[in-house]
């Protein structure tokens, strides 16, 4: 399975770690709502087909992104970073990476 | 006051640094291996939105302007830098001193410097099986339009991180960790038996 990484490019799998299901929603540290808790901790969606995920390119830039990957087929159809803001701020290139990648 | 001395750099590769011909090299040396030791090796992360900041001061520093592009990079054969991640950059130099200079225009507004200096091992692979040999050991593609002089890619052999930053097109600078340098330094030499290589 390849990940295409918006700063590194295709990598293999064996470079990503993954961080979990990336449907969760992290109630409000202060929150004494249980069943909010509860669901953050246990409650998962586990569908047959298109599943968004959180993976870490942990074997190379290190960032955090936001995949959807097919759980029947492993077929990837997205990938950005969890963190937006590398996009078009003079980041040194993720975003012309991709442009490049627009043109080819 | 007693003035604060850095420590001698020592070559992690001491032991298995054979200086000479090796493996099968009758029919020519393919392979050249070297050990670059530059003075100083540092790391430099922008906040976000600080990123342009950043590529200036290493300009201002080191003189070297940063091409655009994810993992761009140059050397002048002295100095080098490249990027490795978003908004994070590599830069090593033969001079020792990067570090302190670094920190005069890295405010802490803009960003971080980590002073590397002894904690990796610089280790140059070059020849015409360069790309070849390094195939062995790292899934990326290091033909030449995919991978160009200057650019630097982040990756890891054996979950051991590296660092690649192509300083010819037959020559690759490869940062790895001082503690695993040895033994990344004896499979690189093992992998390079079959075609011939030269320890410089």
């Amino acid at each position: 399975m390849l990940i295409t990484c918006p700063y590194c490019g295709p990598r293999d799998v064996i470079e990503f770690t993954y961080q979990g299901d990336g449907n969760r929603e992290r109630p409000d540290p202060a929150s004494q709502n249980f069943e909010a808790w509860n669901a953050y901790v246990y409650d998962r969606l586990n569908p047959a087909g298109d599943h968004n995920e959180i993976w870490q390119h942990s074997g190379g830039c290190r960032t955090h992104l936001r995949v959807v990957r097919n759980t029947l087929t492993h077929e990837i159809s997205s990938v950005a970073f969890v963190r937006g803001d590398h996009q078009g701020r003079g980041d040194h290139g993720s975003a012309a990476r991709r442009k490049a990648e627009d043109k080819s | 006051m007693v003035e604060r001395q850095s420590p001698e750099p020592l070559s992690p590769l001491e032991p298995e640094f054979h200086v000479g011909s090796h493996g099968n090299f009758e029919h020519g040396v393919e392979i050249i291996l070297t050990e670059t030791r530059p003075g100083s090796i540092v790391q430099l992360a922008a906040w976000p939105g600080e990123e342009k900041k950043l590529i200036a001061a290493i300009r201002t520093v080191t003189g070297l302007a940063l091409p655009d592009g994810a993992g761009g990079g140059l050397s002048d054969g002295v100095k080098s830098v490249f990027g490795f991640a978003p908004g994070k950059f590599t830069i090593a130099d033969e001079a020792e001193g990067l570090a302190p200079a670094f920190a005069k225009v890295v405010t802490p507004a803009i960003g971080t410097v980590t002073d590397l200096s002894h904690g990796r091992t610089a280790i140059r692979i070059a020849g015409p099986k360069a790309e070849w040999v390094l195939a062995k050991f790292f899934a990326i593609d290091f033909s030449l339009p995919a991978f160009p002089i200057g650019a630097g890619r982040s990756t890891t052999h054996h979950d051991i991180f590296a660092q690649i930053q192509r300083t010819g097109a037959d020559q690759f600078d490869i940062y790895v960790f001082r503690s695993f340098a040895r033994s990344f330094w004896k499979a690189l030499c093992h992998a390079s038996e079959e075609v011939g290589y030269e320890v410089q």
